[in-house]
């Protein structure tokens, strides 16, 4: 049985007030174990991403809980929060969010330096990452002076430098063509995946499916079945 | 942290169009106000300039008295009474006050005379040419070589003009402390040449000035003459009489702060608008560190140094320029009065810090409200 890596219990959300008050989440609850790649796949609107913010500490739901080994994040203060998503998550954005004035090491670095590590040794580390994601070579270069397939590695090797648990992927696919797209992920899956780490993806991209060890249909704010891998 | 910092500083000195505008706006703001502040305490200075050059520890004048330049007679006797007060080591009489010469071209050029005692020549200034006792000698008057000096035509030992009809022979040249505000020579004589080429009214002394034996006979010689109805200063107290009469009851002070707010204000609104700007424009990127593991603290810490580290800079660039324009301005204009004083520099750092957290408050402000779902959402 493989050991879950995070649990979410009964989570709820809202969002506005009076009149325009919309309930995001309505109970949801699920398991991620290591060691898979589990997808959250529905229409816009249906929650997928507000589920990825709560799981991954960025969204205080309005109940319910979501444990990482064993305690529950959303107990924790708002330093101790910021310290669990340094040192448990991977974050890569739908737009990536790297730092136009910054070198592709210096992004990728980023997560080491907020994690107190020297300067000089973060970016030596930093590009051992991109030399995993293929970008070995492109250290100095800005991420503009990138392809969009290539910014999304830099973001990559961002998200797995600080050596997180959980690594949270929001449309990972949806800037990049078919085929690029394909390629990330399945680089994702072969190289990035190992036995003590869960990825999470909130995807549209029924293409690159096949990468998925699960995934879960979402339709307003509930979890409506398993369109892959539903055995458990 | 270190890197923390480095970070903020790359993030900010990276993006060169913004950083050179917030530094422009910065150092335009410090050059304006230590310019503006330079300028009026070159102003104060040389309105207290016959105060420097004498040098004497305390001034007995007429309590209408508020500048060097407006004095007031004041008796005889109170010299001798002054003399006779404990605690006074010696007192000796100055005179100042204003006349015309006429100089060898028939131009008339109005001078101020300073009257030294005759018998210690106390407050005399240093020959350059010359020899002071010479000053003893007839019709003998030193001039100060200031930048009034050429209206005097550039005279040299044995230059002759007139005062009051009466003939006057240059026996040295001197250099002073401070030039004089109201753009005049100074010629020093002895106190009786003096009274002797100038007419006075009934009471001729202007100023007595006194040695005390030691500071703490100050507080008892000021009580002891203002028994006698008249006023006892010390040095700097004199200096601040006189600064507060221009400052306070001129319009120079008024004008001065005008120019000093509003050069604060230019500055705060340049450099505040473009450092919010900046921190807009980054705020995504912000919300991508808070979504990444970065706490609260840690970006008021980058905000913070990079407001910091623009205001020092700009504070830096701004003396600097500073100095370069008034030491330029100096060489080709010898009247112009701006003197860059710890009070100026401390003024403007001040303001500059008045600025940097000013706009650190609405970055800091903006960033501690996006939250990381914002980034998330898109």
């Amino acid at each position: 049985m493989p050991e879950v890596a995070i649990r979410a219990t009964g989570i709820v959300k809202w969002f506005g007030q009076g009149e325009a008050r919309t309930q995001a989440l309505k109970a949801v609850s699920l398991d991620a174990y290591l060691g898979e790649m589990l997808y959250i796949v529905g229409p816009s609107g249906s929650g997928k991403t507000t589920l990825l913010s709560v799981l991954s500490g960025i969204l205080r739901p309005d109940s319910g809980s979501v444990s990482v080994e064993g305690a529950d994040i959303w107990n924790l203060g708002n330093d101790k929060l910021a310290d669990f998503r340094l040192h448990k998550i991977g974050f890569v954005f739908q737009d990536y969010h790297l730092f136009p004035r910054l070198t592709t090491a210096e992004n990728v670095a980023v997560p080491l330096i907020l994690k107190r590590m020297d300067w000089g040794a973060a970016i030596v580390e930093a590009k051992k990452y991109l030399e995993i994601v293929g970008l070995k070579g492109r250290a100095d270069l800005p991420p503009v002076k990138l392809s969009g397939g290539e910014q999304q590695r830099v973001a990559i090797a961002r998200a797995i430098a600080g050596q997180p648990d959980i690594l949270i992927m929001d449309e990972p696919t949806a800037s990049l063509d078919g085929d690029t797209g394909h390629s990330v992920v399945g680089f994702v899956k072969n190289n990035i995946l190992n036995e003590k780490r869960c990825i999470l993806i909130v995807t549209h991209d029924d293409r690159i499916n096949e990468f998925a060890t699960r995934i879960l249909k979402m339709e307003d704010g509930r979890l409506t079945g398993y369109e892959k891998g539903g055995a458990e | 942290m270190k890197g923390i910092l480095k970070l903020a500083y790359k993030l900010l000195v990276n993006d060169k169009a913004k950083f050179t505008a917030l530094l422009v706006g910065i150092t335009f703001a410090v050059f304006l106000m230590v310019q503006m502040l330079s300028m009026f305490a070159g102003i104060l200075k040389r309105a207290s300039a016959t105060v420097f050059n004498l040098d004497a520890s305390m001034w007995i004048m007429d309590p209408a008295v508020q500048t060097v330049a407006n004095t007031i007679g004041i008796p005889d006797y109170l010299l001798d009474a002054t003399r006779s007060i404990q605690g006074v080591n010696y007192a000796v009489p100055i005179y100042s006050g204003g006349a015309l010469v006429k100089l060898a071209d028939g131009a008339y050029q109005a001078v101020n005379v300073v009257g030294l005692d005759d018998t210690s020549l106390f407050g005399r200034p240093q020959l350059i040419q010359g020899k002071i006792e010479d000053i003893y000698g007839e019709n003998a008057f030193i001039v100060v070589k200031d930048p009034e000096f050429p209206k005097m035509g550039n005279p040299r030992v044995g230059t002759e003009f007139e005062l009051n009809e009466h003939r006057g022979v240059v026996v040295g040249i001197a250099n002073v402390a401070s030039a004089g505000l109201f753009g005049v020579p100074t010629l020093y004589t002895t106190y009786e040449r003096a009274l002797q080429y100038i007419p006075n009214p009934r009471f001729t002394i202007s100023f007595v000035l006194v040695q005390p034996k030691s500071p703490a006979d100050v507080p008892h010689i000021k009580q002891e003459v203002q028994a006698l109805g008249y006023l006892a200063l010390t040095k700097y107290e004199f200096v601040d009489r006189i600064s507060a009469f221009y400052k306070y009851q001129t319009g120079v002070g008024m004008n001065i702060l005008i120019m000093t707010v509003m050069s604060f204000v230019v500055g705060l609104s340049i450099s505040g608008q473009t450092f919010y700007t900046f921190v807009l424009e980054n705020l995504e990127k912000f919300g991508a560190l808070k979504a990444m593991g970065a706490k609260s603290g840690e970006l008021i810490l980058m905000i913070l140094f990079q407001a910091s580290f623009t205001s020092l800079t700009g504070y830096g660039l701004g003396i600097g320029l500073c100095a370069v324009l008034v030491t330029l301005a100096k060489l080709k204009l010898p009247d112009y009065a701006s003197v860059i004083t710890f009070w100026n520099l401390a003024i403007a750092f001040v303001m500059v810090v008045i600025i940097a957290a000013v706009s650190c408050y609405f970055g800091v402000r903006k960033v501690l409200r996006i939250e990381p779902f914002d980034i998330f959402r898109g």
